[in-house]
């Protein structure tokens, strides 16, 4: 799973730009994903990554280039980007659960609904990806009685339910307290383990060094360096890619300097 | 003289139990206690009210209130999706409906929807639809704001994960936005329950046949009867019966939603 030029294309983006009023905040990204593969985007704040990852399903619209997943243009104007969604699972750094419902509703609506799946059958799943998560019991919980990391495994939990091809990541541990941040990564590590595509966010080198096939470096708006972990991280090649590294990696040298 | 200020303050006070005291005083020592007691607390008269007080009055009072309500929060509801929507005219119309009709005392609107569709139209009006029409474009003009104001303060991850979802954005809104913002504007509501409960007392300005009064009506009537002032004191009890609870429940929903302020600017665009 390590060379992407072998395996099937999963994501496909070509030229990515994407403008804020007048700021550019992407400037001509390319980068495939291949099935299975891991792809871990670092970088600094305000250096695009989350905005890269939100265009992949388009929550983000793009201002010009083509996204392409699975073999449908997501860019296309008149492309069913519902129905392309629900294929494409997403996981946020607030994680997002609806309030409103309980652990259970959280893991079965978008099933009833979009899936049209019946209420046992979308219970069943739900329960089988509570579990997969490591939550099993907590299903009749409301997401304020949960603490963050247990929040964000439901919500990756939600996402499986709709048996996607491939989960974003958007720094899925920034907003979790230290403790938590094992548990949630190591359920991510498992979704890599069984050949999940993924494309994760992340400020976790540790993670990203162990787990991606590919790490991607990114600043103000453009892919800086690319390759394998040992490479990127251990290794890298650009200045950039190396002042951020010694910044993420000892915080506290930094604060002396 | 050189007080401290929290000298000051005591004295300040003093003198303003002292005027309290005062004016109390002289209404009790200037009213004719025997006449208050006879024109508004004749047990007799009140006794005179029951049942029909509660059987017709009271429950009218409900079932326009209640109706008018219904009408109105789905009024409402169309009002505030108009608001938010990304097509300009639907924007204007419910802005337009919006200051038109919070500008307009209730009473006008009662008069011209109860007595102008019937000759308009050329029908004739049940006193029943006439009122939830009219109290419904009262109330509605109000609640389309709170409405939109609760649709906004939805954050906007709530819309993000839906979509990401796969939902639609008026399957998101029907399914996820709509119910946390009606968890936001319970208490606005409520009050908003209450003004409509005492608006109600308009519909006297319809005329009516007997099984069809309201409460101020119903008092209106016994007080000609009377010659007594105790059915305007029986009904406004009713009204109290219906509203301090209304009031003390808007207040337990505001503390139970943490007193969560609407319009937060984490807000939510869902584009219809």
């Amino acid at each position: 799973m390590s060379t992407a030029e072998a395996t099937e294309v999963a994501v496909e983006i070509t030229d990515l730009h994407k403008s804020f009023g007048p700021v550019e905040v992407l400037r001509g990204i390319d980068l495939r994903v291949g099935r299975g593969e891991v792809v871990c985007v670092i970088g600094p704040s305000g250096s695009g990554k989350s905005t890269l990852l939100r265009c992949v399903n388009v929550l983000e619209e793009p201002t010009s280039g083509t996204v392409v997943v699975d073999g449908t243009e997501l860019t296309d104007p008149d492309v069913d980007i519902d129905a392309a969604r629900r294929r494409i699972g997403m996981v946020f750094q607030s994680f997002n659960l609806f309030t409103h419902l309980n652990v259970l509703n959280n893991l079965t609506i978008a099933q009833r609904k979009v899936l049209r799946r019946s209420q046992a059958e979308a219970e069943q799943i739900g329960l089988a990806n509570l579990e997969r998560v490591g939550l099993d019991g907590r299903e009749s919980a409301m997401p304020n009685q949960l603490s963050g990391g247990q929040q964000q495994r439901v919500a990756i939990a939600r996402a499986l339910s709709m048996d996607p091809d491939l989960m974003l990541f958007d720094e899925p541990t920034s907003a979790l307290d230290p403790e938590l941040v094992g548990d949630v990564l190591a359920v991510m590590r498992r979704l890599a383990d069984e050949g999940m595509t993924m494309l994760v966010v992340t400020h976790e080198m540790q993670f990203a060094r162990e787990v991606a096939d590919r790490v991607l470096f990114m600043d103000a708006g453009v892919v800086v360096e690319e390759g394998p972990p040992e490479q990127v991280i251990g290794s890298p090649r650009e200045e950039r890619t190396r002042t951020f590294l010694s910044r993420v990696l000892n915080p506290a040298r930094v604060a002396e300097e | 003289m050189a007080m401290s200020k929290r000298k000051r303050a005591k004295v300040i006070r003093w003198v303003q139990y002292g005027i309290l005291i005062a004016v109390i005083l002289v209404v009790a020592f200037t009213a004719n206690w025997d006449k208050i007691r006879t024109t508004f607390f004749d047990l007799e008269v009140a006794a005179s009210l029951f049942p029909e007080v509660i059987t017709v009055g009271l429950v009218n009072t409900l079932i326009y209130t209640g109706l008018g309500f219904a009408f109105g929060l789905g009024l409402a509801l169309v009002l505030a999706l108009m608001r938010l929507s990304t097509v300009r005219p639907y924007r204007w119309l419910a802005g337009i409906y919006i200051e038109f009709f919070r500008g307009l005392p209730a009473l006008l609107v009662i008069l011209a929807v109860g007595t102008g569709i019937p000759l308009a139209f050329n029908t004739f009006l049940d006193k029943y639809v006439a009122l939830m029409i009219a109290l419904g474009i009262v109330a509605s003009a109000y609640m389309a704001e709170t409405l939109r104001a609760g649709i906004q303060a939805v954050p906007k991850g709530q819309v993000e994960a839906a979509r990401s979802l796969g939902m639609s954005p008026a399957r998101t809104m029907v399914t996820i936005v709509i119910p946390q913002a009606f968890k936001i504007i319970l208490p606005p509501l409520t009050n908003e329950l209450i003004l409509l409960t005492k608006d109600s007392s308009l519909a006297l300005f319809l005329g009516a046949s007997i099984t069809e009064y309201e409460l101020t009506q119903f008092g209106r009537v016994a007080l000609n009867d009377s010659r007594s002032l105790t059915p305007v004191l029986v009904a406004g009890l009713c009204y109290l019966a219906i509203t301090i609870p209304l009031s003390y429940l808007s207040r337990y929903l505001e503390r139970r939603t943490g007193g969560k302020k609407i319009g937060t600017p984490e807000s939510t665009e869902v584009k219809a």
